[in-house]
């Protein structure tokens, strides 16, 4: 866990000690403000459903963008060999920069606050809804943070880590909504439907915290982080 | 201290390291020797356990490679080919990250750090951003982060490539400073690099480990294809027919012109030194004998003999 820990460490610290982390903090806080201010003020209405319900959107295309370089970078330069040959089992090193990653996407998420102030300032939102809205935001960025982290692991291109990380959490995503479970045969239909990041994270949002939903986001963490501590122990 | 027996890897088609079995010596300082593709990386990465082997077995510091990784590890300093290292740390943290990741005991940590900066000579870059430093620098961190924890066994890929002079010279006496109480295993496809540090040296090629010993040792065993060089005045195919009878004497060939002198190469048998025989066979005849030494084998001709290079 100590090893864990100081991987985590190292990658919150080096995303701030790049341009990547401030560059996604940049994009996200304007997008997101920009989007919901937009909105807020001729609505009228003193509630962040809105901002809930675009907010997965951003994450799906920015998530990827925190953990492209996780792996992939490790690969081109070679620290792999570095970090793989310290007494670190895979896993422990996988779970380092989940950790990592999710304390940016907390930091980020921390970021939008003056959102949520300006909203209780101006009127009197539901206290649960905003907090279970939050909470459906953390679990549907870590289940992308895990995706993206795979994505990483897959390749050394920064890029490619980047785009297959924003399909295969879009895919994720968009795989329970409506329109793709009629389209797909019926067949499938209950398991795309229970399969879905977007169902399980509107339940959440909804304000009933049922402990089946954040099993489901548990599961889809570590079942992508499996894969990736099972891609690193196959290394030739 | 390292022990390999029967080891091979295969990647696809090729076999990068084929059968091979070596020791080291706990406090020995063991040289790998081969040219680029030799086996040599390969077989430090299956040391280190990043590479799994596909036949073989193999301990480091009494544990095998592949039941108990994480004991080998621990116990296992290793710098990597071409020192990859994090370039947006600073020396400090990337070594206080070795410190952590390593578990190195709290109490401990601060002193080792202080060690590994001063042995490496690091102090004064101590708060700079690894990315920033020079080669040589850069080399010193890599080293300070393998030997960080004490370890028992140091496995060093090429830790002097890309240095200038002074640099290798600084790096080699630093290895040679580790290696009177490690057991150390070094890779290099420069030989008076090995000379240099090395007890003793293991050549591979194209994955076979064709040569071992002391340098001396080696030369011993490459003996046989030695060589005579003569420049004698007289008739050239008579001198050539002449030599070619002495006892000890392969054959002789016309070696051309060379300042003025007619030269021939004379190769001789195993462990015979027919250069009385010859003098005398040529002063027999009356020609003029202006030139015969014994070509001597270093290292680098023993080198290319077992690798199979182009010889002299």
């Amino acid at each position: 866990m100590r090893a864990a820990w100081a991987i985590a460490v190292k990658e919150f610290r080096s995303a701030f000690a790049s341009p990547v982390a401030y560059a996604y903090l940049v994009v996200f806080l304007a997008f997101t403000n920009w989007f919901f201010f937009r909105s807020f003020f001729v609505l009228g209405d003193a509630t962040m459903r809105g901002f809930f319900s675009l907010l997965p959107w951003t994450l799906v295309f920015l998530v990827p963008a925190l953990t492209m370089r996780l792996w992939s970078e490790e690969r081109k330069f070679g620290t792999l060999e570095v970090l793989l040959t310290w007494p670190v089992r895979e896993r422990e090193a996988v779970f380092g920069k989940f950790l990592g990653g999710l304390g940016l996407l907390a930091v980020s998420l921390a970021g939008t606050a003056p959102i949520a102030l300006t909203v209780f300032a101006l009127g009197h939102p539901d206290r649960g809804p905003v907090l279970a809205g939050y909470l459906g935001l953390l679990c549907f960025g870590a289940a992308g943070l895990a995706v993206g982290i795979y994505a990483s692991a897959l390749t050394e291109n920064q890029i490619v880590a980047y785009v297959a990380g924003v399909a295969m959490t879009f895919a994720l995503f968009v795989a329970g909504e409506d329109f793709v479970i009629v389209a797909a045969p019926a067949s499938l239909a209950p398991l795309l439907s229970g399969a879905g990041l977007g169902a399980h994270y509107w339940s959440i949002g909804r304000g009933v915290i049922d402990s089946r939903d954040l099993l489901y986001f548990a599961a889809v963490i570590f079942f992508f982080l499996y894969l990736t501590t099972r891609r690193l122990q196959r290394r030739g | 201290m390292i022990s390999v027996a029967g080891v091979s890897k295969r990647f696809g088609g090729t076999l990068a390291v084929d059968d091979v079995s070596f020791e080291v010596a706990r406090g020995e300082i063991l040289g790998l020797l081969g040219p680029n593709g030799a086996g040599k990386t390969t077989t430090m990465r299956i040391l280190s356990c990043f590479l799994a082997t596909d036949t073989g077995r193999a301990t480091v510091a009494g544990y095998d490679i592949a039941a108990e990784p994480l004991e080998v590890r621990r116990r296992l300093g290793y710098l990597p080919e071409n020192n990859p290292l994090y370039f947006d740390m600073t020396v400090g943290e990337y070594l206080s990250l070795v410190a952590e990741v390593r578990r190195v005991p709290r109490v401990d940590k601060v002193r080792l750090i202080a060690r590994a900066l001063e042995g490496c000579g690091l102090g004064p870059v101590r708060g700079r951003i690894i990315g920033q430093l020079s080669k040589g620098y850069r080399q010193r961190v890599g080293l300070a982060g393998a030997l960080l924890h004490d370890p028992e066994v140091l496995i060093l890929d090429e830790p002097t490539v890309g240095l200038d002079p002074t640099q290798i010279i600084e790096i080699r006496e630093l290895i040679r400073g580790i290696g009177s109480e490690k057991t150390v295993l070094l890779s290099s496809h420069i030989l008076p690099e090995v000379e240099a540090t090395c007890q003793r040296v293991l050549i591979f090629n194209e994955g076979h480990l064709v040569g071992q010993g002391t340098p001396a040792e080696l030369a011993a065993q490459a003996r046989g294809s030695e060589f005579v060089d003569l420049a004698v005045r007289g008739p050239r195919d008579q001198i050539v027919r002449e030599i070619a009878a002495v006892p000890g004497v392969v054959e002789c060939v016309d070696a051309g012109e060379d300042a003025g002198a007619p030269r021939f190469r004379v190769r001789c048998e195993a462990g015979a030194d027919p250069r009385e025989d010859l003098a005398a066979a040529i002063a027999r005849r009356g020609w003029g004998l202006l030139e015969l030494h014994a070509e001597r084998l270093s290292l680098e001709d023993v080198f290319i003999k077992l690798t199979g290079g182009e010889g002299k």
